[in-house]
This record gives C-alpha cells, structure tokens and sequence, in this order.
C-alpha cells in the first residue's frame, strides 16, 4: 500500500489495474431449471384441482339424481340392490366407530411411547426405537388387514364369542395399532422442541421426571401433540384396506362394535372392484361419498394446522 | 458465621476429564458467596454438584464429600427432590414456565402438595415481595410470564425459587443475560435476600462479586486456587494468580 493514496477511487476509466467483469459462462441452465422446477410443481398442484374437479363434477351429477337431503339424513345405505336407499349415515357411523376406537387406541399409547422417548430414554435407546417407529409407518396396511382378521379376531372372539368373523373392534384396534407410530412421532418431536432450560428449571423445584414430562413437557408441547391427534384421526378415518379385510361389507347404523360394519373407504372399494357399470346411479355412488371423505379429511387437516398455530405455548 | 455447606475433598469426572479437583471449602450461611475464574474453571460445575443438577448429565462421578447441615447430599438416604427443594436453583437465561406469572410461582408449591388457593395466593404474594417485583405485577398476575422484560423475568425466576421456601439460593451466573440496569436491581435484591438465605452465585463478572459478595472463590482450571473474605481477596490476594486475574492480566 503506498500511503500517499489519499483520494477515493474515481471510475475514471484512467485505473491502470484491468479487470474484466464480463460473462464467463452460459446462464442458460439458470434460465431453464427454476422452469423445469415450476412444472414439477404446477403438475403435482394440477393433478389435484383434477381429481377435485373430477369428485365435484361427478358428485354433482349424482345429486342431480338423488336428493342430497336422502343423502345426507337417510338411515339405510343399500345403491345396490333394490330397493335402493342412498342414506350415507350408516357408512358414516361405520367410519366414525372405526376412527374412535383407533384413537382411543393409538393417542394414549403413541403419547406413552413419545413421553419414554422424549423424557426418559437413553439417546443410544432413541436412536434405535426411532427409525424403527418410522419403518413400522411402512408397513403396507393390508398386512395390518390379516393382522387384525388373523389374530386381533379371533383374540375377540375367544372373550365374546357372539362377534362377528368381520367385525369393527378388530379393525379400529389395528387401525390404532397402525397409527400408533406417527402419533409418537410427531409427538415425540414436539416434545424434544421443549428447551432444556425449562425442565432445568422445574428440575431444580425438586420436581421428578414424571412432574417434568406431565406438567412442563405435554403443556408446553400441546399444540404439536394435539396436531398429531387430529392428523391421527384424520388418517384413521381414511385408511381402507385394513376395514375391507376385517370389519366387513355391511352397513349397519348400530353402536356395538362387536358387529359387522362398512366405512366410507371400504364402500368405494366394494364398489370399484365390482362389476358396477360405469356411468349409472351406483356408479355416482362412489364419487358422493368420496367427495364426503375428502371434505371430512380436508377440515381435519386444516383443524389440525390450526391447532398448532393456535395453542402454540410461546418459550 | 456458622458453616453451612461443607465440601471436602471433592472431585467430579466427566467421563476422562477431570473437572473438579480437590475441592475443600466451607461456605458460611446467611451470606453471599461468590465463584470467580475464567470459563471452563469449574465454578458452575461445583455450584450445580450443590443442588445435584449434574446427576442429570451421563457420565458424571464424583469422590469426595459434600454436607449441607451436616448430611451428606450424596448418601442414600438424601431423597434428590428434597434437596432441590432445600437448595434453590436461578440460571444464567432466564427460564420462565410458558404459563401464567402466578402459575410460575404457584408451580413449585403445588408440586410439594400445596392445593389450598388461600394459601397459594399467599405464598405467590410473599414470594413476589421477597423479589421485588409484586408491585410491578400485582395488577396482571394472569398474564403471561413471557410479557415480562429480561429482568422481571429474572426476578420472577428468584420468586419462583423462593415461593417453595429453600434456604440455599444458588446463582448460576444469573445476570449475565441481563442489561446493567436489571442487574443492579438482582444485585440488590441479592443484597436483601441474604438476611434470610444462604446465597451462593456463579459469576463471570468480578466487580459484581466484588460489589456483591462476602466471601469470594477464585477457581482456576478445576481447583480452588485462593478462598478469602472478598474484601482481602481483592484488594491483597495471597496468590499471584488470583491477583494477575482480578488485575485483568488473563480470563
């Protein structure tokens, strides 16, 4: 540095020093890939406006057939024999049988599991059970089908006799059983969000780690363990395959979940899978309740991402 | 004074490394006590051994004695809880519960049996007094503990110590989040509190110890390196090390 330089640089093209800024490469791929990037977006984004308007059109024209009013608030669900009654309210209950005993299953049990890991498991213990957790996730769900036919059934049926070969205890439980591991999961993360310092801090008024977990770690995770509920409950009331292997084809508003019973998912399958002519009223079916499943799954799922704005516990 | 806390031959492994070496000190009650030294000297590792919170932290094994009263704190018959509850813990950040500033006081009493609403408001109200912060937050004690500044929420962490009626207070470097304002209203409260409790506080700051405090520890590398009244360790050390640190030659 030469210390008579005292005035500051002027662009006055006079520099002795030569630098050239100019392009040195082609942009083009710069130019291309955000392009290609947007596609894969629009596509994914694309595809579901038309299966939304697919399930609107259809469920539409269905209406135009039937009264929504049937639909809605009639007591018998039978499109396919005569004589016919389009009333959703038996497939509803069915569904909803199904999900309340999954949940009563899996959100104590999954909120068991992700207060042990979160509050008293070793971290080489974690490491282990978590993956794991998140395989189980995997397992295809018409495994989980035979699971409940082949085992869970039978156990029932050696304590009441009376149930049913198909029977909607058998599958709410391994429904539960099934969604057990992401409501730990997700759970177990909200868990582990919980800084340090605040069971430091309860630590330190002599409190136990079971005080800790209960009365510092659940409150001021709530808002993430009642999203996983929500979600839990949203995932039960849309899994198909474990209900079509083992709680049965046959709608039936009742409340003893010892009896043979179809949800909403179940039904479509039934209907997909038979020779049902395309275009027909029984047809329209189909498209009317899954339009129905997918408002109900589309609330809960907007429910549950409220939730967790909402009772978010600030720390 | 009478001897409250008497550590004798202590010293703590973190799995290989030796963290505490050596320890001996007795810390007389009703008085203020500070650890001075540089980071990584032990000070706050000998203050967490006080009320057990390196129990929490795998890998830790400790030689020696520590008695608070006379009991081993590290015998079997020395129930963990009990202890913390004897021995109040405030730290560097302050940590409030996500729950009300009246929960927050009420939290500690009500996790040793306290149910009575009577008897809660009482202690939230003592409690509050003893730190100086009832008449800020008298009005609105259902708020938010996090609608709080840095250093009301450091006092009501004090409080919230305070509110299951321990006799030691224990001070983890408990301003150093803190702007000067705040800290001089904890120092000053520091100042009231000891009349009652026995104040032991971790300090990285030695003019705060030297403001503060009655006895002064200076730790250097895991050892007690020089334990006097703070009044003779500032202002003629016996140890050249104590005296090259508090002169700012090193830490």
């Amino acid at each position: 540095m030469r210390s008579e330089v005292t005035q500051p640089m002027k662009a006055s093209g006079k520099s002795p020093i030569k630098l050239d800024f100019r392009n040195e490469k082609s942009h083009l791929l710069d130019k291309i890939v955000p392009i290609l990037l947007f596609l894969c977006a629009a596509l994914s984004i694309l595809t579901t406006i038309g299966i939304v308007f697919t399930l609107i059109t259809e469920t539409f024209q269905f209406f135009q057939k039937v009264s929504i009013m049937d639909y809605l608030f009639g007591t018998k669900w039978s499109p396919l024999i005569d004589p016919k009654s389009f009333g959703v309210l038996p497939l509803l209950s069915g569904t909803f049988m199904i999900t309340i005993i999954a949940c009563i299953v899996a959100i104590p049990l999954g909120l068991a599991s992700a207060i042990y890991l979160s509050e008293y498991a070793h971290k080489r213990v974690r490491k282990i059970i978590k993956p794991i957790l998140e395989v189980l996730a995997g397992v295809p769900t018409i495994v989980y089908g035979y699971f409940a036919l082949s085992l869970i059934t039978p156990l029932i049926r050696g304590i009441f006799p009376d149930t049913g070969v198909f029977n909607a205890l058998s599958a709410g439980i391994v429904v539960g059983i099934m969604i057990i591991p992401m409501v730990c999961s997700l759970s177990e993360d909200a868990m582990s969000a919980v800084p340090r310092s605040l069971r430091d801090g309860a630590y330190a008024l002599g409190a136990t780690r079971f005080e800790v977990a209960l009365k510092i770690v659940v409150p001021a995770a709530l808002s993430g363990i009642v999203a996983s509920a929500v979600l839990a409950f949203s995932r039960a009331i849309g899994e198909t395959m474990i209900v079509t292997v083992a709680a049965g084809a046959t709608p039936k508003l009742t409340a003893d979940p010892l009896e043979s019973i179809q949800t909403m998912t179940a039904y479509i399958v039934q209907v997909s899978m038979g020779d049902t002519p395309h275009g027909s009223i029984e047809y329209g079916t189909i498209f009317a309740v899954g339009m129905t499943l997918f408002i109900i799954t589309f609330l809960l799922n907007i429910l549950a991402q409220y939730v967790a704005r909402r009772f978010r516990e600030e720390y | 004074m009478q001897t409250l806390i008497e550590i004798n031959k202590l010293n703590l492994f973190y799995t290989a490394f030796h963290a505490l070496k050596n320890v001996s000190l007795k810390i007389p009650e009703k008085a203020i006590t500070a650890f001075i030294g540089p980071s990584g000297c032990g000070k706050s590792t000998l203050l967490r051994t006080l009320n057990r919170m390196n129990d929490m932290i795998p890998g830790t094994r400790i030689e020696g004695t520590i008695a608070i009263g006379g009991t081993d704190i590290y015998s079997n018959e020395v129930d963990v809880e009990t202890l913390r509850k004897k021995v109040g813990m405030v730290f560097q950040q302050p940590n409030p519960f996500p729950k009300s500033i009246y929960d927050n006081i009420a939290y500690g009493p009500r996790l040793h049996g306290i149910r009575n609403r009577q008897q809660l408001d009482e202690i939230v109200e003592n409690s509050l007094r003893a730190s100086v912060l009832w008449d800020e937050v008298k009005d609105h004690l259902k708020r938010s503990a996090f609608s709080l500044s840095g250093g009301q929420q450091q006092r009501l962490c004090i409080a919230r110590a305070l509110a299951v009626n321990p006799d030691i207070l224990l001070m983890d470097e408990a301003t150093s989040a803190l702007d000067p304002i705040s800290t001089l209203k904890i120092e000053e409260l520091a100042q009231e509190l000891k009349d009652r409790y026995t104040i032991v506080m971790v300090t990285h700051n030695m003019h705060q110890a030297a403001r503060v405090s009655n006895q002064t520890v200076f730790f250097l590398n895991g050892e007690v390196v020089e334990y006097a009244d703070t009044e003779k360790l500032f202002s003629n050390p016996s140890d050249q090390r104590t005296e090259d640190y508090i002169s700012g030659r090193f830490g």
